[in-house]
């Protein structure tokens, strides 16, 4: 077995310890908040007998450690369970919108990641320059405003003043892939100028990090232009953080959604986290938050994977 | 004039412009086609400047001030970037210290080769690929047809330091600027690489600007040697002439370094640290195999090899750094634990080391005093005035005015200060032996020498043990009373300087000491003959 199987073999499978920890933990929390999903539905003015009825209708009366190995049997054997609010499937529940949640990142990382990088290696190949100072100063005044405001001022400029784009972004299974682009325009371009900064000073960072290197002078000195040194020499040798800043990113595309979601009212999975959270509807939350963990554990061993190969001295270790 | 370079009046200067420190002050410089010239001068003379310069080229923060770089009718001074670029490379190419750094680690070494030929369109790919393999089998490479499409990590430093000239002369340079090229060497290795730079630049009557600080390697290699100090030309000479009857003082001290012989130890040679078929393993590479020897007291054991011979490892497990997977160690006939967790403070005491890179050794945010305070309160205890004292003490045992050092911080001192510090960091314990990793290495021969001296001092004042450990035969032979050659984790040869020097009894051990770059005009024709029989002895034994 190669080092790399070897490393993936081992990363999944500390990865699905860390799924367990995580179900364990976001069990705890669940069940630390006051009041249960009883409780939620039949309000205060219940009383104590139909409260009791409806638990033991739930399964809400057993111990809680009964009810997480329940659970958790059922995942085990590929059955995430019901929704204890709804009744429905939580596999239902979860597809259409699993399916929104990964459109909308899809979107916003289809643009923002080329741009990210092409902004960072031109603020490298022109460092101090005019253009590298604005960019900076650019990704710095993105990164310090908090994502909700970002959103209400898009709104507020493209939706209200301009009428460019909806202020809800509403879509369904009969929206077409046009509209969808364009109803979903205003939260892409949020999570965009969110995750764009970040990954721009990044690349920026690791190319000067490179530029430092011997072999760059030595490129120089064969007569090598500057924008081919920046492509060809040092980029190769900076992939391993830009990676792993991009893989970062995408992850927060996918779970960081929730705010712009709640804003434009789109139904992805941040939403449907919100709501189960406040109705205590554990099969949702659990199965959401496993989903969140995965994603971020997948996407780290993807970004380790394509650190490894895109450095040589680790694909052919003596 | 036929002048290929012609360098007048050349002034660099760095930081502010109106507080500039001064690079390069006057240089005047004259190379003729196919000449080479040797820059000699140590570190901080400005001959790695003088070399870029001669490119056009000059670092980050370092501006051309003042004066002319005529090559070959164009002034490189006050030319454009374009044509600089289509220059560098093409008619002006350069061969860098450690080709380990400045191969590009992202790609194959025959593509770097290639980049040169086709981005100035002196060759298509297929051209230049078959050119690499020519020029590889010129330098002597080993599998040259293949060579070239390995990774730099893949192939050793003597091989890339050649693969790095073949890339230099990829498209027929009239100038190459080698700066120190060898510098990073083992000696045996640096002879394959000197004699397969020399016939390549002899071959296509290349002239060469040879940077260097060894003299004896820039008499194989130049004409005329120019001695830089501070920016400024001291002299220069046709080689011979240099060599023989240098001018000024300052060449002449130069000169004069490796002229310093301890005196022949006397007396009894009893051994006080003695190991026992030490044996030492990095997972499954053998670092140390069955390596058995006694240090004597008051003596200096110098352990020479090559990189890779084992010779640090065994300065790891005699300092508990590094427990050996077999054999024992012993001080003054008590057996020392394996891990320097279990042993006395006693033990830890007696046995101190002094690293190579006193930069990275000694912590850059402490004081000098910070710095001797610590190991003094830790392993005497003393505390208050008698501390204090000692400190100071401790500064002028290493001929540091302590009024003038102790405030101040470790990175605004030189290389030989920080040097000195470490000694005297080594001495807070007071120590009865002392390990020397490669503690001149790194250091100017003139500053090395001062340490050399203080050390050989030091050793008579306090009858400390010294374990030397170094690459340089130089100053093992200006300090060593034993000696121990070492070569892939085995002990070849030992015993007195004398015996090792003049009398070699293993074909290794004469190899290492006919690599040892001598002066004289044929040293390196001798040299190359004499490996080539010597590696054909050991092969046949």
């Amino acid at each position: 077995m190669t080092r790399l199987q070897k490393l993936i073999l081992s990363r999944l499978a500390l990865g699905i310890a860390t799924l367990f920890v995580v179900s364990a933990l976001m069990f705890v929390g669940i069940e630390l908040l006051p009041g249960d999903l009883a409780q939620q539905i039949l309000g205060q003015s219940a009383t104590p007998e139909t409260l009791a009825a409806f638990r033991a209708e739930l399964g809400l009366d057993q111990a809680p450690h009964t009810r997480y190995l329940d659970w958790l049997s059922g995942v085990v054997q590929g059955d995430l369970g019901q929704s204890l609010a709804s009744g429905r499937e939580v596999t239902d529940l979860l597809s259409t919108r699993l399916a929104n949640t990964m459109f909308l990142a899809g979107y916003a990382a289809v643009i923002a990641v080329p741009i990210a990088v092409t902004l960072g290696l031109l603020a490298a190949l022109w460092r101090n320059s005019l253009f590298d100072r604005s960019a900076n100063v650019g990704a710095l005044s993105a990164i310090s405003m908090p994502e909700f405001f970002v959103a209400y001022l898009l709104i507020l400029v493209f939706s209200i003043k301009l009428g460019w784009f909806p202020t809800l972004a509403r879509i369904d299974t009969a929206t077409s892939l046009g509209q969808a682009l364009h109803v979903t325009f205003l939260p892409a371009l949020t999570l965009i100028m969110v995750v764009i900064a970040h990954m721009m000073r990044m690349t920026r960072a690791a190319i000067i990090n490179v530029l430092a290197a011997p072999y760059i002078e030595m490129a120089r000195l064969k007569g090598v232009p500057r924008w081919r040194v920046v492509l060809r020499h040092a980029l190769p040798n900076a992939l391993a953080p830009i990676i792993n800043v991009i893989a970062l990113n995408l992850a927060y595309l996918i779970v960081g959604v929730v705010v712009v979601e709640v804003v434009f009212s789109y139904p992805g999975l941040g939403q449907l986290l919100v709501d189960a959270v406040a109705s205590r509807d554990f099969p949702v939350v659990q199965a959401v938050g496993l989903f969140f963990a995965g994603t971020y554990i997948l996407l780290n061993v993807a970004a380790d994977i394509l650190s490894i190969l895109s450095n040589p001295r680790l694909r052919h270790a003596r | 004039m036929g002048n290929l370079l012609t360098i007048r009046d050349l002034r660099l200067e760095a930081g502010s412009r109106s507080a500039p420190t001064v690079i390069l002050e006057g240089l005047d410089l004259d190379l003729d086609r196919g000449e080479v010239l040797g820059l000699v001068g140590e570190s901080g003379a400005g001959k790695s400047s003088a070399g870029l310069a001669a490119m056009g080229f000059v670092r980050d923060g370092v501006r051309i001030a003042g004066g002319r770089i005529d090559f070959d009718g164009t002034d490189l001074a006050r030319a454009p970037q374009r044509t600089l670029r289509r220059l560098h490379g093409r008619r002006i190419a350069y061969v860098a210290q450690s080709a380990a750094a400045s191969f590009n680690p992202a790609h194959r070494l025959i593509d770097q080769f290639a980049e040169g030929p086709i981005l100035h369109g002196t060759a298509d790919a297929a051209t230049a690929q078959a050119d690499a393999r020519a020029l590889y089998r010129q330098m002597q490479l080993p599998d040259p047809d293949e060579i070239g499409f390995r990774y730099p990590h893949e192939v050793s430093g003597g091989q890339l330091q050649r693969a790095m000239t073949a890339m230099a002369m990829a498209c027929r340079p009239d100038l190459i600027i080698f700066d120190e090229p060898t510098t990073a060497l083992d000696v045996t290795t640096q002879i394959e690489v000197l004699g397969a730079m020399r016939d390549i630049t002899e071959r296509f009557g290349t002239a060469a600007i040879y940077i260097t600080h060894d003299l004896a390697v820039v008499s194989q290699m130049a004409d005329r040697i120019t001695v830089m100090r501070h920016g400024r030309e001291v002299e220069t000479a046709p080689t011979r002439r240099m060599l023989d009857a240098p001018q000024q003082d300052y060449t002449r001290s130069l000169w004069a370094v490796r002229s310093i012989r301890k005196p022949e130890a006397t007396g009894p040679a009893e051994p006080v640290l003695t190991l026992d078929g030490v044996s030492a393993h990095y997972r499954d590479f053998k670092a140390l195999d069955d390596i058995s020897f006694g240090l004597c007291r008051g003596r200096t054991t110098a352990v020479v090899g090559e990189s890779g011979s084992g010779k640090s490892t065994l300065a790891k497990v005699i300092a508990g750094l590094m427990p050996p997977g077999a054999g024992r160690v012993a001080w003054d006939g008590t057996p020392l634990a394996g891990h320097h967790d279990r042993r006395t403070k006693d033990q830890l005491r007696q046995v101190q080391m002094i690293y190579q890179m006193a930069d990275t050794a000694l912590n850059p945010r402490h004081t000098v005093r910070e710095t001797l305070d610590r190991p003094v309160a830790f392993f005497t205890g003393l505390s208050g005035k008698a501390r204090r004292a000692r400190v100071r003490e401790l500064m002028e045992l290493i001929e540091l005015d302590p009024d003038a050092f102790l405030d101040r911080r470790i990175p605004e001192l030189s290389g030989g200060q920080k040097q000195r510090i470490g000694i005297a960091r080594a001495l807070a314990a007071e120590p009865r032996f002392i390990i020397c990793d490669e503690i001149t290495s790194a250091l100017d021969q003139i500053v090395a020498e001062g340490i050399l001296k203080l050390l050989i001092r030091l050793q008579r004042d306090l009858g400390l043990t010294y374990m030397f450990i170094t690459h340089d035969l130089a100053t093992v032979e200006a300090i060593a009373d034993e000696v121990v050659v070492m070569k892939e984790g085995r002990i070849v040869e030992s015993g007195p300087r004398a015996q090792i020097f003049d009398a070699p009894r293993q074909a290794y051990t004469r190899r290492l000491l006919a690599s040892v770059p001598q002066m004289d005009a044929g040293w390196l024709d001798r040299a190359r003959r004499d490996a080539a029989r010597a590696r054909s002895a050991e092969t046949a034994a």
